[in-house]
């Protein structure tokens, strides 16, 4: 696979360690991910894969008992520095496992964002509301009713309706939760065009837990296993068995997990 | 060979299952029974209600009574020898003191129910939330004694009028008394809201306000409406509170400081006194059938509202 173009660094995790009370989620876990890149995480359930990234935006303010030591820097400034969350949050978009339509009208939920940031120009909105919807590959099926209520579109729809709303902040980074546990085999694949051309512009995370879409997507992928981050490499290189640990290969390979 | 016996044996039994109903399956039946009646009572009841006032008061609303002059006379006179029923001034006072109620339980009980749902956490959340139902249990003579004892000697102080019994009494007792029970249900519609609606909407980079005013207030409309509605059915219905901080005088309202009469007073006040049967007595109930519709219609145009709104938000976009 073709290296990332430029190795600027947009997310550095120093010792990040999450717990949540006396239970350890992820412990002291050392990357980067790179600008420009598909970075992919995999592992079997409860490695820390979702805390992590919930560490990112600070959405572990909300969760009570979530615990964040270390550090992750978000364009070499750690996060936790950021004195407006909700200014850092705006710039990162995020994409749950499960979709969410909020019980608004398409339009309005991909208008959301942009409106909440003082966008008030219609003409603007229309355009914006065009572009994500069309990038998340939902624009054709939804262009005759965008303004019947997003949270009756179905499973598939509702996914890419949230893809749309996170891409309307125009972020610099995206995280993608496990997108496509409630998506069909077609639609991910087009959702999977979409995010490679979208790697253009934006710095994707992709958690999954399916390994072949790690492999089809991520430049480069951290293996992480109970809360320890294994390793982290190009993807191919992995995939080709070049790697340090062989619980690694034994993951990738399906021997557990 | 014996394991075919033995197949044949398990055949027969599974068989006989086929004929024979189960204890479950009766269990079931019953159940969905119980069920059945529990629903039907439900509307038996509402039914024979209705079917009592009107048998008492319909006939003469629709033979004796001059219903122009029921709803638009300010004259309550029920007991002279040529009587005037005019109920005008009744469903004003009604009227006035159910407005300035929700005038002031609707903004405390969504301000307490959005602090107790959103903000508070553990231990605060908790007492708050036992504190609120308390309050709510307090019985409707209890409130009506303060607006009477409490509210009626302040009143006359704090805004030297000769009388404390009128519009501003009643109502800041009833809105008090239905702030409880409104902030509950609003509250418990504010949670029904997923929380995944909430995450979805600080990760856009709404701040809490963005995301209440935004996401969660607009999803628990249905709720929050509900809330309302019973808080204006409670100041329509409440009797006792409203008979003793009113004033109970018939009077068209100008002013909060005006004493008035609302109209489930008079009904309680009147009734005793009169004989079964008679004109008066027929009327009071002519004036239950009124509140009776006029609930029907706040209710009628609140499933509107909820509905309506919903297409309107969607057309504008």
């Amino acid at each position: 696979m073709v290296k990332p173009a430029t190795q600027v660094k947009k997310l550095e995790v120093r010792d990040l360690s999450i717990r949540y009370g006396d239970e350890i989620a992820l412990h002291s876990a050392d990357f980067d991910v790179y600008e420009n890149e598909i970075f992919g995480i995999i592992g079997p359930a409860n490695s820390g894969k979702t805390s992590f990234l919930r560490a990112i935006n600070r959405m572990n303010e909300m969760t009570p008992g979530m615990n964040v030591t270390g550090m992750v820097k978000f364009d070499g400034i750690d996060v936790k520095s950021w004195r407006d969350v909700y200014a850092l949050r705006s710039r990162i978009g995020v994409v749950f496992p499960l979709p969410v339509g909020l019980p608004l009208s398409i339009y309005d939920n991909v208008a959301l964002s942009p409106r909440l940031s003082g966008v008030k120009s219609k003409s603007e909105l229309d355009d914006i509301v065009e572009r994500c919807l069309t990038r998340a590959a939902l624009f054709d099926e939804v262009k005759d009713r965008l303004d019947s209520l997003g949270s009756l579109l179905s499973g598939g729809q509702q996914q890419r309706l949230t893809i749309a709303r996170a891409l309307s902040q125009s972020p610099e980074l995206l995280l993608l939760d496990e997108f496509s546990i409630a998506v069909d085999p077609v639609t991910t694949m087009r959702i999977e065009d979409v995010l490679k051309e979208l790697k253009k512009e934006v710095t994707i995370v992709l958690v999954s837990n399916l390994v072949a879409q790690a492999r089809r997507l991520a430049d480069r992928t951290a293996f992480f296993l109970g809360g320890e981050l294994v390793e982290v490499g190009e993807t191919e290189e992995l995939f080709r068995g070049n790697v340090q640990d062989s619980r690694t290969t034994d993951y990738l390979e399906g021997r557990f997990g | 060979m014996t394991s075919t016996k033995v197949e044949l044996a398990h055949r027969a039994s599974a068989n006989a299952a086929a004929l024979y109903r189960g204890r479950a399956w009766w269990v079931d039946r019953v159940a969905q029974g119980v069920v059945f009646l529990g629903g039907l009572s439900a509307i038996v009841f509402i039914l024979s209600i209705f079917i009592f006032v009107a048998k008492e008061g319909l006939g003469f609303m629709v033979a004796d009574l001059n219903i122009k002059e029921f709803l638009t006379s300010p004259e309550w006179r029920p007991t002279e020898d040529s009587p005037t029923y005019g109920i005008l001034a009744l469903m004003a006072g009604t009227a006035s003191v159910t407005g300035l109620a929700m005038l002031i339980a609707v903004p405390f009980s969504l301000g307490a129910a959005i602090y107790i749902g959103e903000f508070a956490t553990g231990k605060t959340r908790e007492v708050l939330k036992v504190l609120v139902e308390l309050l709510a249990a307090i019985p409707s003579v209890v409130w009506g004694f303060i607006g009477l004892s409490i509210m009626n000697p302040l009143i006359m102080e704090l805004f030297d009028v000769p009388v404390g019994l009128n519009v501003l009494n009643a109502g800041v007792i009833l809105g008090l008394m239905a702030a409880p029970i409104m902030t509950t249900i609003a509250e418990d519609a504010l949670k029904a809201v997923p929380d995944s609606y909430r995450e979805a909407a600080e990760a856009l980079g709404a701040t809490r306000w963005q995301v209440i005013f935004k996401v969660v207030l607009p999803s628990a409309k249905k709720g929050l409406v509900a809330a309302i509605l019973l808080g204006v059915g409670r100041g329509f219905g409440e009797t006792m509170a409203v008979l003793m901080a009113t004033g109970h005088a018939i009077n068209l309202p100008t002013s909060p400081f005006d004493s008035v009469c609302a109209m489930t007073a008079t009904i309680a006040a009147e009734l005793g006194e009169t004989a079964q049967g008679s004109p008066h007595y027929q009327v009071l109930f002519a004036i239950g059938i009124s509140l009776f519709l006029i609930t029907f219609v706040i209710n009628m145009a609140a499933d509107v509202f909820v509905r309506g709104g919903l297409r309107m938000r969607s057309k504008k976009a």
